[in-house]
């Protein structure tokens, strides 16, 4: 059983079964917690320099430079009454915010962030789902981005179910307009992926990096030739994907209060939230594994520093794109719904079928 | 072992949701149990060592086509449907038939064709890599030949959704 076990686990036989599970709990725990830490800072970032952005100073009150307010939110959506309108669905609605952050938080877990990393006898791979093989070679799942779109394409259910199930006009509009545009980007999401597939061959996402080490010049945004298409359709679809400005027309205020979270309050709405911003590092760690090199950089010093700068190299990436997306939100104004299914059918959908056509006559070329 | 406790839990689940998906009388309840079923078909096929077709079928049919059943039935805000009293040809001849047409089938299976066996993580045959050289080499032609059906399909659909709009 145990050899059994371990054999499933993909593990080699000098690691033993205990040790492989007290890794993964370890490697789980904190990045779990850096995760949940980035999201409730992103927040904290996005008011501070939104409000800068239009001449505001932010959130300052709670703590220096109103570091603290993270955590006064939290306390205050744990401590307010959770309240559940009559005439909902009850299972689905509970339902609904698990579903959202738990495909939000689940696809962190294939993100490689880091080569390997050893502390003692022990070396493993920065990677929740990275496991050593026999020849301290990390491995990774074959099909890491595939198990990343379909976690992301299950992240629509959370949000459908949540409009639908609250019997509320705004809530469904919400939902519907929320589960039509996500559909519709995901295709352009996945499409412009391919030319990166084909330049790297492979789905697996530590390959991929690992094929994009060395100068910027080998990052697959420059390398493919072309794949700086590839990255501007991406860069759309995920802002779409994630239901940001200029597409977050789900939660526009004007017309459907809050979308699909308008009946939901305390902790249940606090879920929606973290999904989100969840999602959204999500995205800028696929961005920065698939376009931007992951953790290329470089490393030097004493072994510590280098065992922990290729993981600053990646948050850096991480970060530029949060800021990126926080930049987008205080500059751009919210698109038309017309406009939006436009711009993703007609204009992103042919664009990186395009791109798709002219990286395969490059790689054939090549070849 | 682990593996048939695991494929027992994931068959479960997948027969418990299909008989679900029958008994519901709100069709979204029924839509949400056939997401069920084809989550647990994906983990089967995972158990078998067919890794692609495992996260395709996540991604096509839980996470693209039951989006748009759960959207369509949003859209139109289907509410329950009623009970008819089932008709007796039905419990007559279906069930017996039912019954007969599975226990060929299991029979077939279990003395023609050996064991799938388990795989290990690591060491799964149904590869991306595999499944590209068996569709693009191996099987080119009826591969080609579904894509050109799948696009016919699609073609008309368009038409016929046009039609009502002129």
């Amino acid at each position: 059983m145990l050899r059994e076990a371990s054999l499933l686990l993909g593990m080699h036989d000098s690691m033993n079964v205990g040790m492989f599970l007290l890794v993964a709990i370890i490697k789980i725990a904190i990045t779990v917690g850096v995760l949940l830490t980035i999201v409730a800072y992103s927040v904290w970032l996005e008011r501070k320099v939104v409000g800068h952005m239009q001449n505001r100073w932010g959130p300052t009150r709670v703590g220096p430079f109103g570091l603290l307010q993270p955590l006064a939110d939290g306390i205050k959506f744990i401590l307010k009454e959770d309240l559940t309108p009559p005439y909902v669905n009850r299972t689905l609605f509970i339902l609904a915010p698990m579903l959202a952050l738990v495909m939000a938080l689940t696809s962190i877990a294939l993100v490689p962030i880091g080569p390997n990393i050893t502390i003692g006898s022990v070396t493993t791979p920065i990677q929740i789902t990275g496991v050593e093989t026999a020849n301290n070679q990390p491995a990774d799942i074959g099909i890491g981005l595939l198990i990343i779109l379909g976690v992301t394409s299950l992240g629509v259910y959370g949000i459908a179910l949540a409009g639908w199930s609250s019997n509320s006009k705004y809530s469904l509009l919400g939902a519907l307009r929320a589960s039509a545009q996500m559909i519709s980007y995901e295709v352009a999401l996945g499409l412009s992926l391919v030319g990166v597939l084909m330049v790297s061959g492979s789905f697996s996402l530590r390959t991929i990096v690992e094929r994009q080490l060395g100068s910027p010049w080998h990052w697959n945004i420059f390398n493919g030739g072309w794949q700086i298409v590839a990255f501007f359709i991406y860069l759309m679809a995920a802002f779409a994907e994630t239901n940001r400005i200029p597409f977050d027309l789900a939660e526009a205020e004007t017309e459907l209060v809050a979308g699909y979270h308008t009946e939901y309050s305390s902790m249940k709405f606090a879920m929606f939230f973290m999904a989100e911003y969840a999602n959204m590092v999500t995205v800028a760690c696929l961005a920065s594994v698939m376009f931007l090199g992951g953790w290329s950089g470089p490393v030097f010093g004493p072994p510590i520093l280098q065992s922990l700068l290729p993981i600053l190299w990646f948050l850096a990436r991480v970060f530029c794109f949060i800021f990126l997306y926080i930049w987008v939100r205080g500059t751009l104004p919210r698109f038309r719904y017309d406009q939006l299914m436009g711009f993703g059918w007609k204009f992103l959908l042919p664009l990186s079928i395009a791109n798709i056509l002219v990286t395969g006559l490059i790689v054939a070329l090549r070849a | 072992m682990s593996h048939l406790i695991l494929f027992l839990i994931f068959a479960a689940l997948c027969v418990g949701g299909a008989i679900n998906l029958l008994v519901q009388r709100h069709p979204i309840n029924s839509a949400l149990s056939l997401v069920l079923v084809t989550g647990s078909l994906a983990l089967i096929y995972l158990l078998l060592g067919a890794e692609f077709v495992a996260a395709i079928q996540i991604i096509i049919y839980a996470g693209a086509v039951m989006v748009l059943f759960i959207f369509v039935i949003m859209l139109l805000n289907a509410g329950a449907e009623e009970e008819t009293k089932g008709s007796r040809v039905a419990i007559l001849l279906g069930v017996p038939g039912l019954i007969l047409g599975l226990s060929t089938a299991t029979w077939v299976l279990a003395t023609r064709y050996p064991g799938p066996g388990s795989v290990i993580i690591g060491q799964l045959h149904g590869t991306a890599p595999g499944m590209g050289r068996l569709l693009f080499r191996d099987f080119l032609l009826p591969f080609e030949v579904t894509s050109v059906l799948i696009l016919i399909a699609i073609m008309g659909a368009v038409v016929l959704a046009r039609r009502g709009s002129d």
